[in-house]
């Protein structure tokens, strides 16, 4: 996938430092690990989530778009 | 045959301040200018060609209202060939134009990058506390929706009524896959703790079947004809239906199987009695519907799932692949890609009528709701409790560190450095290419740019207009021996045997 984008926008050899999956994996088989990961951003989200969540649900406003 | 699918995306962004009072339009125009000024890209779009009250249908309704073009916003066009703006009130990422639904996908991680870049150099110059922050989402959860548009090239012989009706059909049943997720209602009838989740963020905003608008009363099947290309020829389906997607694959997908629904539409190969009977409900009741077990009507009286609607159009869309290929939607560079698609949408499909866990990592609201259900049973927390809204918001969150989506890992097409490097790269198979070179090579002599022309001024004369009506020329096969060969944009003028151009359209050499 990599060298296919990379031939396509003209991405150096070398820059690429990251190789990604296939496109088209087979059947997915990370059921378990997936559980294991959400336990343990479970564990932690209360670090990353808004301090007062209801503060910022409330002032949370979007208005003018599209 | 179909025409070759060029097709892209147009993402606004949420977007607030905190530590100091802004109206979100001077925050996403301290964004744009962060980023473009920081990258000595503040190339002006030209407006010359915007016209959106123009209707699909060919006519204009007396109490339609077109949206506005604001012209004195910051507006930027980058040397990757898209757009950086502020729309309205929000930051707004255009992907340049694609030739196949990984590009689109690429272009929009390129997007999500831009935006995270402006955060950045904008919050640096921002007193201590003080810090502007996006979420890549569709609401506000108050009622307030803001858009995440497809675009795709159709021909212009296709009868519009006909592709609406048949396109309407992916748009109501692809949301089990597309779906973004969502706490709660905002539809209008009914209270926000009518539903606790659903499926996408954008099904409670649509009134109408068909229509010009975008904000308000929206159309599932917006008739804004407005091609950016030679309009004899082509349409460009303007579709504001979908949700953005954190998930690389769902974007994938979204594109990938629209692109090849639309050419089907185009050969006479989709199902002709697969039509949704009240597409404006039933949108909304398989949004709601997150075991995908409550049959929708069909307009010839039959009832079928939202699921096996697609399967239907999965089989026929296979059919088509036997008979005819999808090269359209494949390229040099992606010469699988239309077997890419339908592999994964079989696969996906697959997942999903065995409860979708092999999806959990390519399906947005699949991923989203893991993580709801698992937060409010390990904190026994009511349906509306707030925190539940926050995970929802914090999906979304484009700070590093905070966005949830990133923490859920969801499979990944596109690799940080490919990311990286699409920032400032064209694609190479479109007219984008050109755009994108230019201003790589001569941002300076650049006046203006928008989709289909460029405007020099080159220091003597007029100004000088190059048209780019066609999407699929001005690619690097066409136009990269013209790059090498001039070193100047009046040698490229000169090349083009536009000297004489001036501000005039007209059609110029084989490379346009």
């Amino acid at each position: 996938m990599t060298e296919k984008i990379r031939k396509s926008v003209s991405i150096p050899e070398e820059s690429a430092v990251e190789v990604s999956d296939d496109l088209v994996v087979g059947k997915n088989s990370h059921a378990e690990n997936l559980k294991a990961d959400l336990d343990n951003l479970l564990d932690e989200i209360d670090s990353i989530l808004e301090t007062n969540a209801e503060d910022f649900v409330n002032s949370y406003v979007q208005k003018g778009g599209e | 045959m179909a025409l070759p699918k060029v097709c892209g995306i147009e993402t606004e962004y949420g977007v607030i301040s905190r530590g100091f009072d802004s109206s979100p339009i001077v925050a996403s125009s301290v964004l744009v200018n962060a980023y473009a000024g920081a990258f000595k890209q503040s190339i002006q779009w030209d407006f010359g060609d915007e016209t959106p009250d123009r209707d699909a249908r060919g006519f204009a309704l007396e109490d339609a209202f077109p949206p506005e073009v604001e012209t004195h916003m910051a507006n930027s066009v980058l040397t990757n060939g898209a757009r950086y703006y502020v729309d309205h009130a929000h930051p707004e990422v255009s992907t340049p134009e694609c030739r196949t639904a990984t590009e689109v996908v690429l272009y929009d991680r390129a997007g999500e990058e831009i935006i995270k870049e402006s955060m950045k150099r904008a919050n640096a110059l921002l007193p201590d506390r003080h810090e502007i922050i996006t979420y890549k989402n569709n609401s506000d959860g108050k009622g307030n929706s803001y858009g995440c548009h497809e675009n795709y090239l159709v021909s212009r012989e296709m009868p519009f009524g006909q592709l609406a009706t048949f396109i309407t059909t992916h748009f109501v049943t692809r949301q089990i896959y597309c779906g973004a997720g969502k706490v709660g209602s905002e539809f209008s009838m009914e209270k926000p703790d009518a539903v606790s989740y659903q499926i996408t963020q954008r099904a409670d905003f649509f009134e109408e079947e068909i229509g010009l608008e975008t904000t308000i009363r929206r159309p599932i099947i917006n008739t804004r004809d407005e091609p950016h290309c030679d309009p004899d020829k082509y349409r460009r389906l303007h579709v504001i239906v979908g949700d953005a997607n954190m998930s690389e694959y769902a974007t994938y997908l979204k594109v990938g199987t629209t692109s090849i629904v639309l050419a089907m539409i185009e050969d006479g190969a989709f199902p002709s009695h697969l039509i949704i009977d009240n597409p404006v409900s039933t949108i909304r009741a398989v949004s709601r519907d997150i075991d995908m077990s409550k049959a929708i009507r069909l307009s010839n009286g039959t009832l079928k799932t939202p699921l096996e609607v697609q399967f239907l159009i999965l089989e026929a869309a296979e059919n088509y692949y036997e008979q005819s290929g999808l090269d359209c939607v494949s390229s040099d560079d992606f010469p699988r890609e239309g077997e890419n698609i339908l592999a994964l949408w079989r696969e996906t499909l697959s997942n999903l009528s065995e409860g979708g866990v092999g999806s959990f990592d390519t399906i947005d609201w699949l991923a989203k709701m893991r993580l709801i259900n698992a937060y409010q049973q390990k904190n026994d927390l009511s349906p509306n409790d707030a925190r539940l809204k926050a995970l929802d918001l914090q999906y979304h969150d484009m700070r590093v560190g905070k966005n949830l989506s990133e923490r859920m890992n969801l499979r990944k097409l596109i690799t940080q450095g490919d990311a990286d490097i699409a920032r400032t790269e064209p694609p190479h198979s479109t007219r984008a290419f050109f755009r994108g070179m230019c201003l790589q090579r001569w941002p300076e002599f650049v006046v203006s740019a928008n989709w289909d022309c460029l405007i020099f001024d080159v220091g003597e004369g007029p100004l000088r207009r190059i048209p780019m009506m066609e999407p699929l020329k001005g690619t690097r096969v066409l136009t990269e021996d013209l790059f090498n060969s001039c070193s100047t944009p009046m040698e490229l003028i000169l090349a083009l045997g536009l000297e004489h151009s001036e501000l005039t359209s007209f059609k110029v050499s084989d490379a346009f």
